[in-house]
């Protein structure tokens, strides 16, 4: 895991995920609308690197923003005809921040398993409201004709998703600056502090609570936008945004790419969704027998991800070539 | 009742050896399988059956722990969520490809099937046999734990694992027997619950969340606790959902969140 840096200046490399992104937008133009999704789970995986990564909160109950955020942008766009995609993307926001708030300051106190358990038995009484509550949300059947007005009046929905790609890549960069100007502050390093020694931070004097607070805040404001977008590309919300499955599934995604760091959340999923459009169409179970292999042995045999990896491999290279140098001479 | 006995070998593992094992449902799932298909295929007597789901659930949990888990013994608890979670979708999808999609069919003998009167009033004979079962369980567990050596041998490795190292305790086989054990008694109650709890390939996801809250509200390291925490959660789910369907299983959320903010280390926890 890395940590904090004093440098915060962005180097070149970090541009390329964009720059992959606007080449996929010209070269991939079928791919478009997986495009958009997995641009949404990286937006949500980052959500959850900030606070499982750096800050060190272990959650299994991540969805409950992200399906809040469904919900809320759905039903404003399906019921009560609010189709700005600002405005329901704000309002999602505002709700699943509302939610964050309100869980985070009552079940932070705790941790470990009680902490695990919260989350997810908060995610499940979400799931359960959703369920019930047919006349709001659709229940089991979902809620479908989310009406979705053109970006500023201007840009339509199309088909093919180049509208819903480019919307998508917007907000996620603006997410983006967000995490990476949090991480690099000195409330960024206070959060480092406290997942690798809490007992340290509180002898500090630093007022660890609220720090955990006001991330968990922050990160379920952005799985709530993650979420509202996901439903503005789909025009549909279902049951399958809230619960233990989607946690579970974007913790794998970010797991594979490499927890802790934020390019990891842009790696996971790209792979993680590529991955199962191909495969999880064409062979199901093995695609599931694949994934829990694969998480056995990225946790046993590579804590950190597809870029821990790489990281590693970049390491042995470059001893290799000091190596080499120095037979030479 | 099924609850309790899945949960508490699940409380033996996690709570005693302090493993967050979130693939427990796993073993109540093999358990569950092995059970149906020695009956159906081998025609194997039930009692019989019962005893091979729990021996061969015992004796695979005992390569998995010697080959996986004992790895993460040092490790951190996110690596042991991620690392059971993993667990939790690799035999999920083994056994979709070996049983398919559908819950196995199972099979009570003659003198389970039926009613028994009692206090004027009709039980189903096999949901009484669950409860003596269940029951007998208890006793034995309780027995084990409390007034054995092996018990106090457990007990004293799980509060510090170097002290009882030091004292001559071969902690590493004892630790392997008693995730076994645990394992086995899953085993046992998966196969037990099949005509409660069907046994599907979804099984291990879907019941999860029952046994965590039954370990996390009854606490962890004690056997009273997760007893008192499935009766109560079994009780109060059956009634929520007899009186006020509409909430369905939304009070029991609702309820394991009170109880852990009251209690973080739950009802009879002794540890955090």
């Amino acid at each position: 895991m890395s940590g904090y840096t004093s440098d915060p200046r962005i180097r070149w490399q970090e541009s390329l995920p964009w720059i992959a992104a606007l080449a996929a937008f010209f070269l991939l133009p079928e791919y478009l609308s997986l495009g958009a999704r997995v641009v949404v789970y990286i937006l949500f995986a980052l959500s959850l690197d900030l606070i499982l990564g750096y800050a060190g909160i272990i959650t299994l109950g991540h969805s409950a923003f992200f399906g809040l955020g469904a919900y809320t942008a759905g039903i404003l766009g399906a019921k009560y005809g609010v189709s700005d995609p600002f405005l329901q993307l704000l309002s999602a926001a505002a709700a699943a921040a509302l939610l964050g708030i309100a869980t985070g300051a009552v079940i932070l106190r705790t941790k470990a398993l009680t902490l695990l358990m919260l989350t997810l038995a908060i995610t499940a009484i979400l799931l359960e409201i959703a369920n019930k509550a047919s006349w709001l949300t659709g229940g089991a059947d979902g809620l479908s004709g989310v009406q979705v007005a053109p970006i500023l009046g201007l840009f339509k929905f199309d088909l093919f998703g180049r509208t819903a790609f480019l919307y998508c890549l917007v907000v996620l960069f603006f997410g983006w600056l967000l995490v990476r100007r949090l991480i690099y502050s000195p409330f960024g390093a206070m959060l480092t502090g406290i997942r690798e020694n809490t007992a340290r931070m509180h002898a500090v004097g630093a007022p660890v609570y609220w720090r955990l607070v006001l991330v968990y805040t922050i990160s379920a404001t952005m799985a709530g936008t993650a979420g509202a977008l996901l439903t503005q590309v789909n025009q549909f919300v279902g049951l399958n945004v809230l619960g233990l499955e989607p946690s579970g599934d974007i913790l794998v995604m970010l797991i594979l790419g490499g927890v802790g760091r934020i390019y990891g959340a842009f790696i996971g999923p790209v792979v993680y969704l590529i991955a199962q459009d191909y495969l999880a169409k064409q062979y199901p179970e093995y695609w599931y027998l694949g994934i829990g292999v694969l998480l056995i042995v990225v946790v046993l045999f590579a804590r950190g991800g597809i870029l821990g990896l790489w990281d590693q491999w970049l390491q042995a290279f470059s001893r290799q070539r000091s190596s080499a140098k120095a037979s030479a001479r | 009742m099924i609850l309790y006995v899945i949960s508490v070998g699940l409380s033996v593992t996690m709570g005693l050896m302090g493993f967050i094992n979130l693939a427990h449902g796993v073993f109540a799932m093999a358990g569950g399988y092995i059970f149906s298909t020695v009956m159906a295929r081998l025609g194997m007597p039930f009692p019989l059956a019962l005893l091979a789901a729990f021996i061969v659930v015992a004796l695979g949990s005992i390569v998995l722990e010697r080959l996986l888990y004992s790895r993460l013994y040092a490790a951190g608890e996110l690596a042991q969520v991620l690392f059971t979670i993993g667990l939790i979708y690799a035999s999920v999808a083994i056994a979709r490809m070996v049983y398919g999609t559908l819950a196995v069919p199972v099979f009570l003998p003659e003198y389970l099937k039926g009613q028994v009167h009692f206090a004027g009033r009709d039980f189903p004979t096999y949901r009484v046999f669950l409860i003596l079962v269940s029951a007998l369980l208890i006793v034995a567990l309780w027995f084990g734990v409390e007034r054995t050596r092996w018990g106090a041998m457990v007990r004293a490795a799980v509060d510090n694992r170097g002290m009882a190292q030091s004292v001559g305790i071969n902690t590493r086989v004892l630790f392997m027997a008693t995730f076994a054990l645990g394992s086995g008694l899953a085993g046992l109650g998966g196969a037990l619950g099949a005509d409660i709890l069907p046994v599907d390939w979804g099984y291990p996801f879907e019941h999860l969340v029952y046994f965590l809250i039954v370990v996390a509200v009854g606490g962890l390291g004690s056997l009273r606790g997760p007893f008192v925490a499935a009766l109560l959660i079994g009780v109060a789910d059956t009634a929520c959902k007899y009186w006020i369907p509409e909430f369905g299983a939304f009070l029991i959320y609702a309820a394991t969140i009170a109880i852990l903010l009251w209690r973080p280390m739950g009802l009879f926890g002794v540890r955090a």
